[in-house]
């Protein structure tokens, strides 16, 4: 099984390589895009009539939690081409992807809290959606747990791999939940509100306008950014472990 | 020449129930903690009549899951102690014939801990669980609990502290199962008509279904050695 994995000669991964031409493109689309779509969402959009300032938080809030699925989607894409081509560099992809999205569901669940203070009165509550979110973050902290857990080299990256395409059910249950369960209290932009969601709006053309290019900017850019500059890291981490354990080896 | 899938996963059924058999060590731990479990919830709860219908099926599917997840750390352990499963994987066996294998006989064991717990908890808890469509939620659900956990018990065989890793993995896993089993168990205790929990019901077969699909295609993965 460890000779079905490719590893890279020692010297050179080791070495930093120069950032390739496209990731210093999208780093500075993702600064300038920040930077656009929190322009966007603070001062051109509209104040919300009844919520005020704070319905803002939203064109964080919403486009975080999609920025996470497609991380996570990403770390399903990096488990299967993994397990199919044994190569290395899918799973870095794909413990990146874990990394990122976790970063993102969290800022989800922040923004979520501070908005639910002032507007359900509670900066927390066991509503079926804001469990599952909170559920499919512990899963990706699970991941990272049992990645540390496993010694074995290739062993560690085929399991895992299966561990991420199985976690994304957890994903696809927050995304579905509001759906399915109707005792929510958690509004739904797109579509219908549930008939007991409290703190809804309507997604107006001033609303559109901010929401669009922050959801494309979360959903494609940051995400992709982002996971490629964290496994360019972890590579050179592996190429360093493996030099250590190459250094140890001939000592003794 | 490979051994034919049946025979395989047969093989591996019979030696498991002839071991079980032999020993009773897995069945007794698991009904004597699950027993201890729904002890614990009806005194914890302190449940008055009406909370204990909202609550009673949260009760069993809880101590079930818990009661599974036991069972597969304990299944899993022998296999990988005593080198069963190295000697598993050198036979000329499919490897998904492994997995179905370890799953139709841990399904087996929770099933039976489940047979004995619903009359159990009918006289603990003064409801009739003994009804015909919770049975089947309950065998479906069971059987859905046990795709993952024979899977997951597989991955963290090989983990460090795996007793431990094993909850950590398979709960958050397990939520769409247990989510959809649960909306189904409470609806038909509480005798809702048959349009509000069916639906439950399919959702958890479909989901059942897509886990199933899974573990087939990624078992193989987990069981190279």
């Amino acid at each position: 099984m460890t000779a079905k994995t490719k590893q890279e000669p020692l010297p050179q991964a080791v070495a930093a390589t120069p950032m390739p031409g496209l990731l210093k493109l999208l780093t500075m689309l993702s600064l300038v895009g920040f930077c656009c779509a929190l322009v966007l969402g603070l001062f051109v959009a509209g104040t919300d009539i009844q919520q005020g300032e704070i319905q803002r938080i939203f064109y964080i809030h919403m486009p975080s939690f999609f920025g996470a699925f497609s991380a996570f989607g990403l770390t399903v894409v990096g488990g299967f081409l993994y397990l199919w081509r044994k190569s290395e560099r899918w799973d870095r992809i794909a413990l990146a992807g874990v990394e990122v999205g976790l970063a993102f569901a969290l800022i989800n669940l922040a923004t979520g809290a501070i908005w639910a203070r002032p507007i359900w009165n509670t900066w927390w509550t066991w509503d079926p959606r804001l469990t599952s979110a909170a559920i499919m973050a512990l899963t990706y902290a699970a991941y990272l747990m049992l990645r540390a857990g496993i010694e074995d080299e290739a062993r560690k990256r085929s399991f895992m791999s299966v561990y991420g395409i199985f976690a994304f059910t957890s994903v696809l249950v927050t995304l579905f939940i509001i759906r399915v369960v109707p005792e929510t209290i958690h509004p739904v932009i797109v579509g219908a509100s549930p008939q007991n969601a409290q703190g809804s709006f309507e997604a107006t053309s001033g609303v559109v306008i901010a929401l669009i290019p922050s959801l494309l900017l979360w959903l494609t850019v940051l995400p992709i950014t982002l996971i490629w500059h964290r496994s360019r890291i972890e590579r050179r981490l592996e190429a360093v472990n493996r030099l250590k354990m190459q250094i140890l080896s001939e000592q003794i | 020449m490979k051994t034919p899938f049946r025979t395989a996963v047969l093989a591996i059924v019979n030696k498991d129930l002839r071991g079980e058999m032999r020993s009773r060590e897995l069945l007794s731990v698991m009904t004597i903690f699950a027993f201890l479990c729904i002890l614990v919830f009806s005194f914890a709860l302190e449940l008055d009549r009406l909370a204990r219908e909202e609550a009673i099926s949260g009760v069993l599917w809880v101590t079930l899951i818990f009661a599974s997840m036991l069972g597969f750390n304990r299944s899993l352990a022998q296999e990988g102690d005593q080198g069963n499963l190295d000697a598993l994987l050198l036979a000329p066996v499919s490897r998904p014939a492994i997995f179905f294998g370890k799953l139709l006989s841990s399904f087996l064991f929770t099933l039976l801990v489940a047979l004995v717990l619903l009359p159990l908890m009918t006289v603990i808890y003064n409801k009739n669980l003994l009804n015909g469509w919770l049975m089947l939620t309950t065998v479906l659900g069971v059987f859905a609990f046990s795709t993952i956990g024979a899977l997951l018990s597989m991955l963290t065989l090989h983990t460090r502290s795996r007793e431990a890793m094993l909850p950590v993995a398979m709960l958050p896993v397990a939520l769409p199962l247990l989510l959809t089993a649960l909306r189904a168990s409470t609806n038909i205790l509480k005798g809702a008509p048959t349009r509000e929990w069916l639906v439950w019901l399919q959702l958890l077969a479909a989901v059942t279904v897509i886990y199933l699909a899974l573990c087939w295609l990624l078992c193989g993965f987990v069981l190279e050695e």
